[in-house]
């Protein structure tokens, strides 16, 4: 009975992630997600999107999931002046209204820890964006070549 | 008036001896990307499992870059570019050869760069080899790698590293590089004047 109840609590917060019923969270848009495809398990995989916040309010990003990975984190890529690449977790991602922040090759990214199957190339699977106001937003992403340089192929 | 003399002629003694030791120590080091006698040297195993060193690969152009395989960003991204970069050369591609080298030997034995590198095709040739190698490497192409703690990775660290691309002529002699994020038509045209001078 509990059980039974927590699924459809489940279900109904999913549901509501999709459709326009939180605030703030509505407002974003996502577009080009897409993830490079990966050889085996044992390493870890990327995706990639655009988030564009369409409202009047800044929307931060908290929190991601993946159905693809045990683990999901968004992190950051980056080479000082001397040309050494580093990666780290970033935190939150604040969205201004009316702005854009991409998470794109060689920056912000979603890294995905733990994959439970290969990404194989024209494979699909859903990420699950949390904001801090609670909203949930799910996204479809597209596996595309190991070989991809952008949402393009 | 004595004792001043001392120190002035002290003064010149050490200034020589700085110098002396300058000079040393830049003509060791063998300079790097300004010095004119920097050139690619390494001795290392492939994905295949052969011992390759720069003479392998002597007469061609070479385009080296560094990264580990289980980098899920940078590197595969530059592993995308520069088969990007493969692909434009067209009829030309015989004439480079690039090579994507390991900074990360504890995970990246030749059998897991079999399973890596290849997959981006282009005929890029991936090295390896004992953490000695990789160091002694390192430090003849100038570049700096370094193990980062990062608990959700595998084995519970990433890789901090050099990312640029570099180009070294038919004799192994350095010729430029290009900074990560450069675009791969970019580096493509500069590729192609290389080639065609």
């Amino acid at each position: 009975m509990n059980r039974i109840a927590m699924a459809a609590l489940a279900a109904l917060t999913a549901a509501a992630g999709l459709g326009p019923a939180q605030a703030g969270s509505e407002d974003v848009v996502v577009e080009n997600a897409w993830a490079r495809a990966t050889i085996g398990t044992a390493r870890p995989g990327a995706a990639y999107l655009t988030l564009r916040n369409a409202g009047d309010a800044t929307l931060t990003l908290t929190g991601v999931a993946a159905s693809a990975a045990a683990r999901a984190e968004i992190h950051r890529s980056v080479t000082d002046e001397k040309g050494v690449s580093s990666m780290m977790p970033a935190g939150e991602i604040a969205v201004g209204p009316g702005t854009s922040v991409a998470l794109e090759p060689g920056g912000l990214h979603v890294m995905l820890m733990g994959l439970r199957s290969p990404l194989d190339e024209g494979d699909g699977f859903e990420l699950t964006l949390t904001f801090s106001d609670g909203g949930e937003v799910a996204v479809p992403v597209a596996v595309l070549g190991i070989a991809a340089r952008g949402p393009g192929g | 008036m004595k004792m001043a003399r001392t120190i002035a002629w002290s003064l010149v003694g050490l200034a020589v001896l700085a110098f002396g030791a300058s000079w040393l120590w830049t003509d060791r080091r063998g300079g790097g990307p300004g010095d004119p006698a920097f050139a690619a040297a390494f001795e290392l195993t492939d994905h295949s499992g052969m011992i390759r060193t720069q003479e392998d690969f002597a007469g061609r152009w070479m385009l080296v870059f560094f990264g580990f395989a289980n980098c899920p960003d940078v590197c595969p991204t530059t592993l995308a570019e520069v088969a990007a970069v493969m692909d434009g050369l067209d009829e030309d591609a015989g004439r480079v050869q690039p090579l994507f080298i390991s900074i990360d030997p504890e995970r990246d034995t030749p059998t897991a760069l079999a399973a890596f590198v290849p997959a981006f095709g282009a005929d890029i040739v991936g090295l390896t080899g004992t953490p000695e190698q990789i160091a002694r490497t390192a430090d003849g192409f100038h570049i700096y790698y370094e193990k980062v703690e990062e608990a959700a990775a595998p084995g519970g660290y990433t890789m901090g590293h050099s990312s640029q691309l570099f180009l070294f002529g038919p004799e192994a002699g350095y010729v430029r590089s290009w900074p990560y994020g450069t675009l791969a038509e970019e580096i493509l045209a500069d590729l192609k004047e290389h080639l065609a001078s």
